[in-house]
């Protein structure tokens, strides 16, 4: 319990950003219209992998002799990359058969 | 930190918010794609570039290189990837964020030992990431049609709800104990992915919304937890976004099935064997007539309104194109056409809205279910491909359906219906469907595409 404690004292900022960013999060997505439901779940993927920022600290962090971290910070930031260049390349492929049919 | 890399990070991250924002509106959707896009590049190349640590050259081009290999991957499987395979694609995605997470947890649990504020934040990385990695690849699997079946072990809610409980605990006891044993928490790597197969495993074709949903929810999450390890704030709100706009759809999803997301995730679909049966087979018995592509063309031919229905079948059979031709015949013929939507029809939220558009059909044509329900009692025929479950009358009728409640697509109210299927097989959800038995509705069996493609050279010829 005291690790609990000691946890919210020192991420009490962190804590603050978390709780308001789900107050945004929900208040920027909801109404959204079914037509864009796809969409906006492939281009969220593609945020998800704002993962890979972690992944290219394991790497810059690691100790130039410590191969197992770099090793796994190597697969994760190339896992991460696929995740954002992936999402966004395909949500902008999907949104522009969206668009051409308006004409 | 250095100044300008936390400046760039809260540019990228008002970036992320603008950018959800747009995408949420049909007009500015692309736009709002660019300009997400747009931030998390800068937050990549400013995260590899602007710090004060003393890197070696080898590792900037380690990470060069493991970038440029996962961006070419991901986008050789961006332009390639087919429209019908979009929720494949999402769940494989998904898996690659979660599985980065967890690899982070990983190798950062060996650099922190004995910091349990830190600890808790790590185990938390690593349990969620993997959870989704694995749970992802089910789900990639089951769309792919790998596994046939849902497997279910017996009792297998109760077994997953104590299995998850362990992993719990287990976790508090790593983060309790300060262990410094790698096996530990390569242990508790194994457990969550085995958690994750457990979770997805049971989980039926039709609910795969909700868990596709739920599962890019959880990447976000993982990606957050990370954001909170790093003190990293373009990670944390990056990762807490896209958990709120995972949560929900799932929510959404659930509402247009009538479940509760509990129901689904403890009570899949016919997982209850017995009420799946009391509820269907026995009961309806009848005859079903069958009809033919050039009856049905005539019927087509002669209607003022049809109403097409799309289902998870018509993106297996890529028929989307061939419903697209044969919506123009018919409307060229003077026919008034639309689309039926259910908010569930396919694998995921929205799935049939983006392969009607891939064969650019009107967004105009496609109509949501509330709207479109009044509209069925002056349609001369709805035209039902691919989709069972969402036209399923036993939803309103039969109490002792598992579907009992569900909103579903009023069919029954139109004058005729024809419905296309490859056979009278049963839907995913297992569940007997009484509207092949009713006085208005024929049977036109085959492949979608191939049906379709006939009553396009029929209707051509008249």
């Amino acid at each position: 319990m005291t690790e609990f404690i000691e946890f919210i004292k020192s991420n009490l900022e962190l804590i603050y950003i978390l709780i308001l960013a789900i107050f945004i999060g929900i208040e920027v997505i909801k109404n959204i219209p079914a037509v864009l439901h796809t969409p906006l779940m492939s281009g969220a993927n593609a945020l998800s992998g704002v993962v890979i920022v972690g992944a290219i600290l394991v790497m810059l962090h690691a100790d130039p002799n410590n191969y197992i971290a770099l090793t796994l910070g190597f697969i994760a930031v190339v896992l991460g990359i696929i995740n954002v260049v992936g999402g966004f390349a395909v949500t902008n492929r999907m949104l522009q058969m969206f668009k051409k049919k308006k004409k | 930190m250095n100044l300008t890399l936390s400046i760039l990070y809260l540019i990228a991250t008002v970036t992320f918010v603008i950018g959800l924002k747009l995408l949420g509106h049909p007009e500015s959707a692309k736009k709002g794609n660019l300009i997400a896009a747009t931030g998390m590049g800068l937050a990549i190349i400013g995260t590899i570039f602007l710090h004060n640590l003393e890197v070696p050259n080898f590792i900037y081009f380690l990470i060069g290189a493991a970038i440029f290999i996962g961006a070419i991957i991901g986008w050789v499987i961006a332009v390639k990837v087919e429209m019908t395979k979009m929720p494949e694609l999402v769940s494989l995605f998904n898996g690659f964020g979660g599985a980065s997470a967890a690899l982070i947890g990983i190798v950062e649990f060996g650099g922190n030992l004995g910091n349990t504020t830190q600890m808790i934040t790590i185990i938390a990385a690593i349990v969620i990431g993997s959870i989704t990695f694995s749970g992802s690849m089910i789900a990639w699997a089951k769309l792919n049609g790998m596994m046939w079946k849902d497997i279910r072990l017996p009792k297998y809610n109760i077994i997953n709800n104590l299995f998850f409980l362990g992993l719990l605990i287990f976790s508090a006891y790593i983060i309790w104990s300060n262990t410094e044993s790698n096996i530990i928490v390569y242990l508790l790597l194994l457990g969550a992915l085995i958690y994750g197969v457990l979770f997805v495993i049971p989980i039926g074709g039709a609910d795969m919304p909700v868990v596709i949903s739920l599962l890019n929810s959880l990447t976000g999450i993982a990606a957050a937890i990370t954001g909170i390890l790093y003190g990293n704030m373009v990670m944390l709100v990056g990762g807490i976004l896209v958990g709120s706009a995972g949560l929900i759809l799932t929510f959404a999803m659930c509402v247009a099935m009538n479940r509760s997301l509990a129901n689904v995730i403890f009570g899949a679909f016919g997982g209850d064997d017995d009420t799946a049966i009391a509820g269907g087979t026995n009961k309806t018995g009848g005859t079903v007539k069958k009809t033919t592509a050039s009856d049905t063309a005539v019927m087509m031919n002669y209607s003022d309104k049809v109403v097409i229905v799309p289902g998870y079948g018509l993106a297996v059979a890529q028929a989307q194109h061939v419903i697209h031709e044969l919506e123009e015949i018919l409307t060229k013929k003077g026919v008034e056409v639309s689309y039926a939507i259910h908010p569930v029809a396919g694998r995921m939220p929205g799935h049939m809205n983006v392969l009607l558009a891939e064969s650019n059909v009107d967004y105009d044509k496609l109509i949501d279910m509330d709207d479109i329900n009044p509209q069925f009692k002056n349609t001369d025929v709805v035209f039902v491909v691919g989709a069972n479950d969402v036209v399923n009358p036993a939803a309103h009728n039969d109490p002792s359906s598992p579907i009992y409640g569900m909103p579903i697509l009023d069919v029954e109210s139109a004058k005729q219906i024809i419905i296309n299927k490859r056979s009278m097989k049963p839907g995913y959800a297992g569940i007997e469907n009484q509207l092949f038995y009713n006085q208005k509705t024929s049977m036109l069996f085959g492949d979608a595409k191939a049906v379709i493609q006939e009553l396009i050279s029929e209707l051509k010829g008249m």
